[in-house]
């Protein structure tokens, strides 16, 4: 394969093939921990760990693990790595932790994951299914750190606040005041009803930017 | 405790609904949320898995995982293999309940088999399983809690099945077309459902 064929799955996964606003897959975790900026960009890092991980084990195995046991195979190997994230998010950065809660091990069900370990890892070679887990898992990363901040800004007024404790050298209280404090902020952005707005408008957006120089029919993939 | 167990499996429908406030269980919401009838078929697999997971998970983690001596120090702590033990426990449950239902009740087999696949990887199974033990329910709290979570994904989404055959018929801006649109709504019918915030409290410490 060609350098620019890899160079292409790698870019891949941050705007065309966006895991979150294109294949719609990994929406709950998404919805979720979106509230602030900070916890996206945990939660794109620990899933980004995960994918890069079992898409390099999956990929490595393919030829050894029967077709029809090839789901729970695969769910086995992402387990294993969710719990080694487990355990060193809880271990090194106990807030994060405590602020992604449930949605920490609830990156084994993530459908990102078990998404490209089928649909990549289980027909690609090692190199490539690497690079398309990091791709995929920058492309969440961003994602969720652009739908953090939107709700971060307009729901508190603030941005990155909790950066801090994932960087111990901006110090506990980092946070960056974007709307004066005079202004009263918009607390329904930080809450469900918000999460699913944020999302639907960047959905457009997303599909308005990947669909408008070509004037091709819009959303493929469809739902998960 | 009839109380204390009435006011859990409220509060799981109204105010903690799974999928219109924790955001579990999104992907089936907006996958099989166009028909109804679809809709219900899998609420109705998913509370049922949903039991019978938190059945076989309580048990495992209280006796297994973590036992507690009578002075309250743990035996042991086997608590970090939570997250693949419960994964691997979930994926063969519902895979005898497949084979169980096809051999013994067909009919049954028929109207939610198509959905029992796809439950190995809903979050919310997994989510109730774990935030049960998150909230130190005992094992008929977990049960109560695990049914309220599964008639609550019910309940969203037999609402929002109706919602969106209107919004199907909607004329949007091209790039909203499908989902987008869909995820708006979503937002409006989960706005709804904050009005239920503090009426669980309201009436059980009342009564």
């Amino acid at each position: 394969m060609s350098e620019k064929s890899k160079l292409s799955i790698l870019t891949n996964g941050i705007l065309n093939e966006n895991p979150v606003l294109r294949l719609v897959l990994g929406t709950c975790p998404t919805l979720a921990v979106t509230t602030m900026a900070s916890n996206g960009i945990g939660m794109g890092l620990a899933a980004t760990f995960v994918l890069l991980c079992s898409n390099i084990v999956i990929s490595a195995l393919r030829n050894i693990i029967p077709n029809q046991v090839r789901i729970p195979c695969y769910i086995t190997v992402i387990a294993g790595f969710v719990s080694v994230v487990q355990m060193v998010v809880k271990a090194y950065v106990p807030d994060l932790d405590k602020a992604l809660g449930v949605y920490l091990p609830l990156i084994v069900v993530n459908c990102i994951i078990l998404g490209r370990a089928e649909m990549f890892a289980s027909k690609n070679g090692i190199l490539d299914s690497a690079l398309d887990g990091i791709g995929m898992g920058i492309g969440f990363t961003i994602t969720l750190t652009i739908m953090g901040s939107i709700r971060d800004i307009l729901g508190s007024g603030t941005w990155m606040a909790g950066l801090g404790k994932l960087i111990p050298a901006l110090g506990a209280d980092f946070s960056i005041q974007i709307i004066p404090e005079t202004i009263d902020t918009f607390s329904l952005m930080t809450s469900a009803p918000g999460g699913f707005f944020v999302f639907g408008i960047l959905m457009a957006a997303a599909t308005w930017l990947t669909t408008r120089p070509k004037k091709a029919p819009a959303v493929e993939g469809g739902n998960a | 405790m009839a109380i204390k167990l009435a006011s859990i499996f409220f509060t799981m429908i109204l105010v903690d609904n799974y999928v219109l406030a924790k955001f579990l269980g999104i992907c089936p919401f907006l996958g099989v949320s166009k028909k109804l009838d679809s809709a219900v078929g899998m609420s109705l697999a998913v509370t049922f898995v949903m039991v019978l997971a938190t059945a076989a998970t309580w048990p495992i983690q209280t006796f297994l995982l973590t036992p507690v001596n009578a002075d309250g120090t743990l035996k042991w702590d086997m608590g970090y293999l939570q997250t693949i033990v419960f994964i691997l426990i979930i994926a063969i449950l519902v895979q005898l309940l497949e084979n169980f239902l096809k051999k013994f009740i067909p009919a049954l087999y028929k109207s939610l088999g198509v959905y029992l696949p796809l439950i190995t990887t809903n979050c919310t199974i997994l989510g109730v399983t774990i935030l049960n033990l998150d909230n130190k329910y005992n094992f008929i709290e977990s049960i109560v809690c695990a049914a309220g979570a599964g008639i609550g994904f019910l309940v969203a989404m037999v609402l929002f099945s109706g919602v969106r055959r209107r919004v199907e018929q909607a004329v949007t801006p091209k790039c909203f077309e499908g989902l987008p649109i869909t995820l708006v709504a979503a937002a409006v019918t989960s706005l709804s459902f904050m009005g239920f915030g503090g009426i669980i409290d309201a009436i059980f410490k009342a009564a």
